[in-house]
């Protein structure tokens, strides 16, 4: 486990979980509305937005995903998400 | 298949080490109406529900394994500082002699994950009746556990998890609609 994260690793990550958030519900929205052209565009968006927020995160801490952008390897590294 | 991100859907803290609290939470991690139960249930009806909504079972099955995550994630952290002597204190001797300080499947009785507690009935509407049922008892066992603790930034975490149940239950509300219309159609022409 690692040493204590700084303020930031907190609040950089909770905006990605925000945004993510409001993708979730979206993507249910349209499973059970798919002709809703505005939720849609919304959805688009935000996953656009997502992107802008995951890159200095992952800068930072280390790649989300396995198949992130990053220049080393990351992602087997902890901290896992039960331990911060 | 599945891509896992390195993050919890939402935030859990817990104020202090509570193992009373992780043996109640256990329930909604290996129980009748639990997390795993929930994804296992859903993602199993996929193959036999019709298309239109397929893809809102898979996602709320999906959806699910993040929760069983944060339910794990909040299970551990209740109780990684417990000494043995605490654990026993919190009624968890049993679950500690069989295994330790790991995570183990069962309901907060301590009675083992069984795969009697889900079903797949190959009707579309007995399938989402019961999957609306397992929201509901989900939502409700949430309130039980939220009543029994005192720890503010856990309840945090589990009023969340209380929402989506409402929102799921919502969805697959929904679901019975859209069957029952596309039904209605086919009865016209």
């Amino acid at each position: 486990m690692p040493k204590t994260l700084p303020k930031e690793y907190y609040s950089m990550l909770e905006e990605i979980q925000a945004i993510d958030f409001a993708i979730t519900e979206l993507n249910l929205y349209l499973d059970t509305h798919p002709e809703d052209q505005d939720a849609y565009k919304q959805l688009t968006e935000l996953s656009e937005e997502k992107k802008k927020l995951l890159k200095p995160f992952e800068q930072k801490f280390g790649s989300i995903r396995a198949d992130g952008i990053d220049d080393h390897w990351t992602w087997s590294k902890a901290p896992w998400p039960w331990q911060v | 298949m599945w891509v896992y991100e390195k993050k919890l859907q939402y935030p859990v803290k817990v104020s202090s080490c509570n193992p009373q609290l992780a043996k109640f939470l256990v329930e909604q991690y290996g129980g009748a109406d639990g997390e795993l139960a929930a994804a296992l249930r859903y993602l199993n009806q996929r193959y036999t529900i019709p298309d239109k909504v397929v893809g809102l079972l898979n996602d709320i099955g999906t959806e699910e394994f993040a929760h069983l995550e944060m339910i794990a994630a909040m299970i551990y952290k209740l109780t990684k500082d417990a000494t043995p002597d605490q654990l026993k204190q919190a009624g968890l001797a049993d679950h500690y002699v069989n295994h330790g300080e790991a995570l183990f499947y069962s309901n907060a009785a301590e009675v083992p994950f069984t795969a009697t507690y889900i079903q797949a009935k190959g009707d579309p509407i007995a399938d989402l009746y019961e999957d609306i049922a397992a929201e509901e008892k989900a939502r409700a066992t949430y309130q039980w556990i939220i009543d029994m603790s005192d720890d503010v930034d856990l309840n945090d975490s589990l009023r969340f998890l209380r929402e989506r149940e409402i929102v799921h239950s919502q969805r697959f509300r929904e679901a019975v609609e859209i069957l029952k219309e596309e039904r209605d159609r086919k009865k016209v022409f």
